[in-house]
């Protein structure tokens, strides 16, 4: 009896041990605490729910832009510095898509623009901007290409709901699937003749 | 040069003197041992050769800044770095001599591997951190896999296939399937979307399906024999084969699972108007460019060459490349060096007697499923575009390169 309930238990322990592996766990790695995880998402994603508390606007943008030294960069009006253009040359009239490859004013999303001053803003001191910092920023970089009014305050609730200039006018990505040719129809996916 | 080796013929003839009774032919000098040979000098190996070997100094091909834009730039960030293709051998690209293209412009992070940490959640059952050591107790992959700039385009500036195509690279990748990695996590069914974030100062981040996730993604720790290199991402680089370069995410430490494209700043750089443009700017086309003869070498004469290149596609396995050695009336198929992998350079070649005539070379491939590589003229067809000096092509450039070689065997740009 003692020999067959061994038996019985190891066979159990196999079984155990297929079955770890069949459910595709290992047991590995450690469960971060809410706090880490809250600590590390820096990513703002369309519906701005990772947005912190906080708010910006348009005077205090116009300080921080000469006070951080964005103006040393991009330029004092935004345009003609050694970075990126942030304002558009071409009148407001113009089409979107002819004003320039401008991220306050392009972008699909005011999200966007507060994502990347945040992670990527100022040079050499990437990440030590205030959450208040960046809403001011970011309202005074869509104020200046006449997306928000100058009264505007920008927060959590209203960064999101900010309508972009571009609206739906931009492709959404392909459906990808392996093993497809990257566009259907394409000269690619038709053999050349043959001589 | 040789002033100050010991006169070893000298030597060999005293020695066979003082020996006696050999015939003069028994001290003719043997192979390699004549006046012009007297064999190689020495290199002097310090404790660091010893320890980690250094190239020939006789072998000088070097990266170079691409796109006319210096790496360290004006504020000392590293951007585009090209790979010496002209000189490549086989389908490896050395680790040193790999290109490299960082988000924005981006100084190189010094990452001590005992402190970095993995971080998936979003929408998973299970958020998780994972240390280095961690990340080495599960299954892994070792794959070949090449990675490509979107910005790599041939213009007809260009001098050399360094210029036209030195934004692409192969090597041989080890980690962790990123499907693993979800699985011990557990994918919600919501999941559609995830946004790879990279820990360089600036956090380089950027949104890919699922469906990417779940077939061949994973994250290496292994490039060449060896651990990832800091300029490629150490300690641990995301590899999403066949998609651009960019999505590659390099010093990887969050992947966030989500429901819907993010549009981080580097999605923003990919935004078009065209649905089929965004379709050109994401999976990498078929491929090929001849490395040798191409654009800055010379022939030195008529007669046989070996014909040499390198085919890669985002869709798969290379299937076949063909080669034109007269300005493209006639294709022949070329012999592969090694069985093609997928999402991997190809090695391909064709033996070649050239008549001393001018003449252009061409290669043109197609991959596992049935992707050709097209001309210039074709992709302006297809756009109803007129092809002239105007022309750019949408998405990332895959289209055919054309080496000149003129009667002197001088081979330049045929786009020039």
């Amino acid at each position: 009896m003692a020999s067959l309930r061994v038996f019985a238990v190891a066979f159990l322990m196999c079984g155990a041990t297929v079955m770890a592996q069949q459910s595709g766990t290992f047991g590995v790695g450690r469960t971060p605490t809410a706090d880490e995880i809250k600590a590390w998402d820096i990513s703002i994603g369309p519906t701005g729910e990772e947005l912190p508390e906080g708010k910006g606007t348009v005077r205090e943008g116009a300080q921080l832009y000469r006070s951080k030294g964005c103006a040393g960069c991009h330029g004092a009006n935004a345009i003609d510095g050694k970075a990126p253009n942030l304002k558009s040359k071409a009148p407001a009239t113009a089409d979107v898509w002819a004003r320039g490859r401008i991220l306050p004013l392009r972008a699909p999303h005011a999200t966007t623009v507060w994502d990347y001053i945040n992670r990527g803003m100022p040079l050499n001191r990437e990440g030590t901007l205030t959450a208040d910092e960046v809403y001011s920023l970011t309202a005074y970089l869509l104020f200046i290409n006449d997306v928000v009014k100058e009264d505007v305050v920008l927060d959590a609730k209203t960064l999101p709901q900010v309508k972009m200039p571009i609206g739906n006018d931009y492709a959404s990505l392909p459906d990808w699937k392996p093993k497809t040719p990257r566009l259907k129809g394409y000269v690619e996916t038709t053999p050349p003749p043959k001589k | 040069m040789g002033a100050k080796r010991p006169d070893r013929r000298g030597f060999l003839k005293s020695g066979a003197a003082l020996a006696g009774g050999f015939t003069v032919g028994a001290v003719a000098p043997a192979i390699g041992q004549d006046q012009e040979h007297h064999g190689p000098q020495m290199i002097h190996e310090g404790k660091d050769q010893i320890a980690y070997g250094d190239r020939s100094k006789h072998v000088t091909s070097v990266r170079i800044a691409h796109g006319g834009r210096p790496s360290p730039d004006p504020w000392g960030l590293t951007f585009h770095i090209a790979a010496p293709l002209q000189d490549s051998v086989g389908v490896i690209t050395p680790s040193s001599l790999h290109y490299i293209g960082t988000t924005r412009g981006s100084f190189l992070p010094d990452i001590d591997p005992k402190e970095h940490r993995l971080m998936i959640h979003g929408l998973v059952d299970r958020p998780l951190t994972f240390t280095m050591e961690d990340l080495k107790r599960f299954p892994s992959v070792t794959r070949l896999h090449f990675i490509e700039c979107a910005g790599n385009r041939s213009s007809r500036r260009a001098k050399n296939v360094q210029e036209t195509h030195g934004m692409t690279s192969c090597a041989e990748w080890t980690g962790v399937l990123l499907s693993t990695l979800l699985k011990e996590c557990g994918l919600k069914g919501s999941a559609t979307w995830f946004v790879a974030e990279g820990s360089e100062e600036i956090k380089g981040a950027s949104s890919m399906p699922i469906a990417k996730a779940m077939d061949d993604a994973f994250v290496a720790y292994g490039m060449n024999g060896e651990a990832v290199r800091p300029q490629q991402g150490f300690p641990l680089r995301l590899m999403v084969p066949g998609f651009e370069g960019i999505f590659h995410t390099k010093w990887l430490r969050r992947i966030k699972i989500v429901d819907r494209y993010y549009i981080n700043y580097n999605d923003f750089g990919h935004l078009d108007r065209d649905p089929k443009v965004a379709a050109l700017d994401y999976q990498i086309g078929p491929k090929s460019v001849i490395t040798f003869p191409s654009a800055g070498q010379q022939l030195p004469g008529k007669g046989f060459y070996e014909i040499s290149g390198l085919a890669w596609s985002g869709g798969g396995a290379i299937k076949l490349v063909e080669i034109s050695t007269d300005g493209g009336k006639r294709w022949n198929k070329a012999e592969f060096k090694s069985t093609p992998q997928r999402m991997a350079h190809a090695r391909f070649s064709l033996m070649w007697n050239w008549d001393g005539k001018e003449t252009e070379i061409l290669s043109r491939c197609t991959d596992e499923i049935g992707q050709v590589q097209p001309s210039r003229e074709q992709i302006a067809k297809y756009w109803n575009k007129p092809y002239d000096q105007t022309f750019s092509v949408q998405g990332l450039d895959n289209s055919i390169q054309p080496w000149k070689i003129a009667g002197d065997g001088s081979v330049t740009n045929g786009f020039a």
